[in-house]
Formats: C-alpha cells, structure tokens, sequence
C-alpha cells in the first residue's frame, strides 16, 4: 500500500491500530447456492499483538484470514464490508495494488509447507524473490539477507540451503523456510494459518516459539487461526471464536478463559482430552456437525448442537451483545454462567433434552452419539 | 532411550499378541542402505485391553501396527495371536486368520470405496467370509451400523461422499466390527477429524469396546487422545520402545527424557503457561537410515553421556508395571543411586 496515504490517515494515536476490520463479509457463488463463508466479521489489531482465530473446519476462519488479504479472487467471490490497514480502505484494491501490499505490509503462512513452497525452484530464489520485487535490492544484497533469515529462523547451514530444493528439508524446516520468506520484506501482519497442524507436537512447540520470538523483535501484528485453543490460549492476545461464518464469541485471552459465555466455546474446550483427566475419562463431544452455509438454520446456527438451547434459540438469531468485561463479546440469548444459562440448561436437563439436541439439521442420518 | 528389551512384556499365557524382537526394514534404491523403520520392538496385549502406542511421525509407530498385521511381515521377529504363531504363515492360512485382526485407519473418507453404497462397503466381510444368509447378513449390517450412531434405513443406499467426516469414521468402525474381531489396530483413527467429533470417536471407541470385548492397538501422536483411551501406554522413538506403563504413571511421572519432552511440548488449553517452561527439545528426529548409534535419542536428549553413545539402554522396570529404556531415567525406585542426573 502506498506509504503516503496511509501516513495521512494515521491519525489513531497511540493505540497505533494497524487493521480494522469492520462488518466483512465473503460469500461464494456455487452451484448450489451462495455459501456465506464469512458472515459480518469486525475486530481491530494494534501493532503487536496477535489475535487467535478459532474454529472448526468449515467455520470460514481460513476464508477470513484470506479475504482480508483479499487473496480470494474470481467473480464468484462477494466481499463486502471494509478492511481498512493503517487508515486505508484495501478493499476494491485491484490485484496490482495488492500485490504492493502483500509480501511488503501484511505475508501469510500456511498450513502445508509442502504444497505452499515451490518444489522446483530453490530455496534462495524462493526467499530473494520478493525482497528483490520489494526492497530492490541486488543479488548479493538478496543472498545476504536471505542467509541471515534463514539463521534467524533457525536453520544450520543457511548458505548451503540456498542452493537446495524443498524436498530436501524436512517438514519443521520446511515450515521455517515458510517463515523466512513471509518475514522477508519486515510484513507488519503475519497471518498464520494453522502454521503448525502439519507438524509434529514437538516441532511445533519449536515453530510457535520462533514466531513468538520474531514478532517480539520486529514488534509485528500476528493473526493466529488454528482449530486448537491450547495454542491460542499460551500465544494469543486476543481470541475470536467462528462459527458458521460467525463471530460467536470475542475476548482478550484472560477474560475468555476467566468468563465465556457462548455455549460453543465452552462445548469446545470441553471436548478435548486433556492431560490431567484420568485415562477413560468420557468425553463431552459435541453432537452433531457445522450447519449449512448455503441455507444457514433460521435462529442461532449452534441451536442444533447446544445444551442450553430453548425455543427461541430456534426462531431467531442473537446479535452479538457485549458481556460486563471490556472488549468481550457474544452471540447468544441463554449464556453460560448466568442465571438465564444455568435456568436453560436444568430445564433441558430436567425434560431430558440437555445431549440429544433437537435434530433441525437437514442430514438424514442420525449423528452423535 | 529408545532401547530394546523385553523386562516390559507379562506371561505369555494371559497375552492375546505378543510380538517379540520385531525388525522392519525397507531398502533405499539399490544404494545399499536401510530405513531401520522398527528395530527390536517387543510389545503384547492382553484381551481386553487397549495399548496406545505413541510417538511423533518417523518413530514406526504405523509400520509396527503394519507388522503386527502382517501386512507386510516383518524382516524378522514373531507376532503370535491367542498362541498362535503368525509370522512364516502361508497366505491361505493367514488370510483364515485375518477376520481375527480388522485395522481403522486415519482418513476415513478415503478409506471407504466411493463408487460403492454403504450397505455394501459394510456387508461386504460377510459375503466374502459367506457368514450367515442374506437376511442374516442384512440384520448384522442394520444392527452394526445402529450401535456406531448411524441410521441404516438412511444411510445404506448412500455413498460415502454423502457423510462427513465422524459419520465415515464411524462406517469404517462398523465395518471392521462385522467379522467380530479379537483384536482392532486403530492407526491415528481420529487425527484427520475435528475436535468436536474427534470425542465422538473416541467415546463411540470406547463404548464399542464394552459392547464388543475387543481388544485394541491404538496409535496415535497425540499424548492426550492415547491417554484418554489407553489401559496400557507405549512410546516409540526412531523404531525403539522407550517407555511402557499405565497412562496414569506415565503422564504423572514421566521416567524417559523424550516422554517428558513429548508432555511439556503440548500447548494446553488449561494454563496459560506451561509451553515456555519444562524441556524442550531441539532438533528433529534423525534419518532413521543412519540411527545414532547407543540410545537413538541420545542426539536430542538433555540428560545424554558418553555411555549413552556407547551402549543401548535396555527396557527395565524403574517402579512398579513402569518401564523404561533408559540409562538415566528422570527417578527409579530400583537402584538407590543418582537418579536423572548421571554420578
């Protein structure tokens, strides 16, 4: 993006806000009909901090992370709403636009370290090709820096690994390649998009603390969308829990884990295994699946699966209302932990309704056990 | 760690797979070398019983299932079943034996023909192994599909395309319970599933397990999905047994460096903290086509010596039904002396 609009409407003060998100929406046009991937999203992210975005598969947090990037494209996307990156209105930046802003402001990591690298160039290319479109610099300037990132990140050797080719690296060395090229151009927003599900768990425990570590020293935003709320509970300042294409629930990390309110998040968290259950503990999972985005259920799109569901959770859809704690949101009419939650949920346990949810869902066959 | 042994396998007559001294190996090319993918790995099963083998991606957890199975046979070792010697069978006489032994894999979509109606792909064992009539068959597959939580009047005229995820996992469950095995090998059942319906997995496995009496090898690289279905754990590294025990005494107190690693790298969403504390490990896990000679975790481990290089640990028991392979075990209630840190 062009530095000197976005100096003039840098007028935010101190709180150096770096991205404003505000009622973003994607939709797919399909064959089937329009997917409302994502559905009126709206967050800010001050420099710094690293918000995590949480959600099943389906939950539209990738197509979230992509849309603000506006790496979604084609006539069959709609995106509608505003991103705004440093004062500056991004959306209806044509590609070329974009592509000043992409690598330079904002990078992104990926899943698989695989399939997001290219398996026939090398390394050095992959890594210099960007700081040489964006920064200008020469070849030996280009390899120079291109050595110290990847020492930075963590790989022996890094001049011999200029001259090699993806497949020669493993997974975890992979993935810091990955990093080195989204770090190149000194991006002020990392999108990290499930960087380490492809990884082991010790790799990965070695992959967060590097991208802990590089945005602490180069004082960069990170967005952080994972399925796993351990990572996002040690790394994140901030969480947005997705659903259906939905905010349903949004808090600094603390407040969420001290207080939340959305049935889903709780759902979620108790779900997981954990460590300090004994073995053969029951699990609490969770009935039934994500609804259809196509024709999304006429109320709250969790009432199928949810143990304080209540009549009206069925007919109409809850607003996203702010909770007591500052900068908490949620999207539910029968929250957990207050009197109107705790009075749906003995009702429901009471009529013997608290598992089996009503089944409302369009699929014939019987989920959940 | 990472050693071998057999201090950690129970008498033979109460084990229903016992597999001694497996080795699998697979050749490079024609240059001469080997993956040692498993290298003197013992383990056994009692019935009932569910053993949860854990370990990161590279150590054979997968190939040591593979071998257990007989799919291949392993380079060399024995796998017995109820007794019976395994390995060496003829193939008419192992394929006699497979309906014992039904295997789940990891992805569950792919793992389901998808030109074929779920009717068939689950009544397919019974017309192959000719049990029963038609009708019969047709009352099985019905049953078998209700008590994994899926509709049959629905669901067999359906391909598998037409389910998600949990609901084809949950296909594969009936369909490897249709022979009525003894034993059920589960290879990362619910690594490729949500975390919503990886619990429904892990509850319909257990409750499958109580209406079934069966008996499973479960393997999985998550540390708290083995230890919320396992009655017995194993952790592999680089083709090697490293640790043997009940999940309980294994999480609580870790005996094995790498299994104290392997806890303290699991991000928790219960405290806020524990990731940046503990031992963490550097490096990855070395070419299992040149494994460190000694202890094969003794490139990554914290507590490593001279003699770690030198001579491999042998599995022993450091308290009671704990095992471990390790020269320097984090505590060991059968030797008095320095214990974690090396004199």
């Amino acid at each position: 993006m062009t530095a000197t609009e976005a100096d003039t409407n840098l007028s935010v003060g101190q709180r150096a806000t770096l991205l404003e998100v505000v009622d973003l929406s994607t939709t797919f046009r399909t064959e089937r009909g329009m997917v409302h991937a994502v559905d009126g999203v709206t967050f800010t992210l001050d420099r710094g901090r690293t918000l995590g975005i949480v959600g099943e598969s389906g939950s539209g947090k990738t197509v979230l992370s992509r849309s603000i990037m506006g790496l979604l494209s084609g006539k069959n996307v709609i995106r509608t709403g505003s991103v705004k990156y440093e004062g500056t209105e991004i959306i209806g930046y044509s590609a070329k636009q974009m592509s000043n802003v992409w690598g330079a402001e904002m990078s992104m990591v990926f899943q698989d370290p695989m399939t997001s690298l290219n398996p026939v160039m090398k390394i050095g290319k992959q890594i210099t090709e960007s700081l040489r479109r964006h920064l200008g610099v020469d070849k030996d300037e280009a390899d120079k820096t291109a050595i110290a990132l990847l020492k930075s990140v963590g790989i022996p050797a890094p001049e011999q690994r200029l001259g090699e080719y993806p497949h020669q690296l493993s997974g975890g060395m992979r993935q810091r390649v990955t990093i080195s090229i989204a770090l190149a151009c000194g991006p002020k927003i990392l999108f990290a998009d499930e960087p380490t599900t492809a990884l082991d768990v010790t790799v990965q425990a070695q992959i967060l603390d590097l991208l802990d570590e590089q945005q602490r020293e180069r004082h960069m935003a990170m967005i952080l969308v994972t399925h796993d709320l351990g990572v996002v509970r040690t790394r994140a300042d901030e969480i947005i829990v997705m659903y259906g294409g939905k905010v349903v629930e949004q808090a600094p990390t603390s407040t969420l884990f001290a207080s939340m309110k959305m049935p889903y998040t709780e759902a979620l968290l108790r779900s997981i295994p954990r460590l300090d259950m004994p073995s053969h503990t029951r699990l609490d999972a969770i009935p039934g699946r994500p609804p259809n985005l196509i024709s999304p259920p006429a109320g709250c799109n969790f009432a199928a699966r949810c143990r304080y569901v209540q009549p009206r959770c069925l007919e109409e859809r809850p607003p996203l209302v702010a909770a007591a704690d500052p900068g908490h949101f949620y999207r539910c009419f029968f929250p957990v932990g207050t009197p109107e939650g705790d009075a749906a949920l003995q009702a429901n346990i009471s009529a013997g309704t608290a598992v089996a949810a009503p089944a409302t869902r369009s699929s014939t066959t019987s989920e959940e056990s | 760690m990472a050693g071998s042994g057999t201090a950690h396998l129970r008498d033979p007559e109460s084990t229903l797979l016992r597999a001694e001294h497996l080795v699998v190996e697979f050749p490079v090319g024609n240059t001469g070398l080997k993956v040692h993918a498993v290298s003197d790995v013992s383990l056994d099963i009692l019935p009932g019983e569910t053993l949860g083998l854990v370990g990161e991606s590279g150590s054979g957890k997968s190939t040591t299932g593979r071998a257990l199975m007989q799919m291949p046979s392993p380079g060399s070792g024995s796998v017995t079943l109820d007794g019976q010697e395994i390995t060496g069978l003829k193939s008419n006489d192992l394929r006699e034996l497979r309906p014992q032994m039904q295997m789940i894999f990891q992805d569950p979509i792919s793992s389901l023909n998808p030109r074929r109606r779920v009717g068939e792909i689950v009544g397919e064992p019974l017309r192959i192994w000719k049990r029963g009539s038609a009708a019969e068959q047709d009352a099985l597959v019905d049953a078998t599909l209700e008590a994994v939580g899926i509709d049959p009047s629905a669901a067999k005229g359906r391909r598998p395309h037409e389910f998600s995820g949990g609901q084809c996992q949950r296909i594969c469950v009936a369909r490897a319970l249709m022979l009525d095995p003894k034993i059920l090998i589960c290879d990362e059942p619910v690594s490729a599933l949500d975390v919503s319906v990886q619990a429904q997995i892990l509850n319909l496995l257990q409750d499958m397990k109580e209406r079934y009496g069966l008996t499973m090898l479960f393997i999985a690289h998550d540390l708290a999905v083995v230890k919320n279905v396992s009655d017995r754990v194993a952790v592999m590294y680089l083709g090697k047994l490293c640790e043997v025990g009940s999940p309980d005494d294994i999480y609580a107190r870790p005996a094995h460096p790498y299994t104290r690693a392997l806890i303290d790298s699991i991000p928790s969403a219960d405290s806020e903290t524990n990731t940046h504390e503990g031992v963490r490990l550097t490096g990855e896990i070395p070419s299992p086509v040149a494994p460190p000679s000694g202890c094969r975790f003794r490139t990554r481990c914290p507590s490593a010596q001279e003699l770690c290089s030198q001579v491999e640990p042998v599995m022993r028991e450091v308290s009671p039904n704990q095992f471990v392979a390790c020269h320097f075990p984090l505590h060991d209630e059968n030797s008095g002396t320095a214990v974690g840190s090396p004199a």
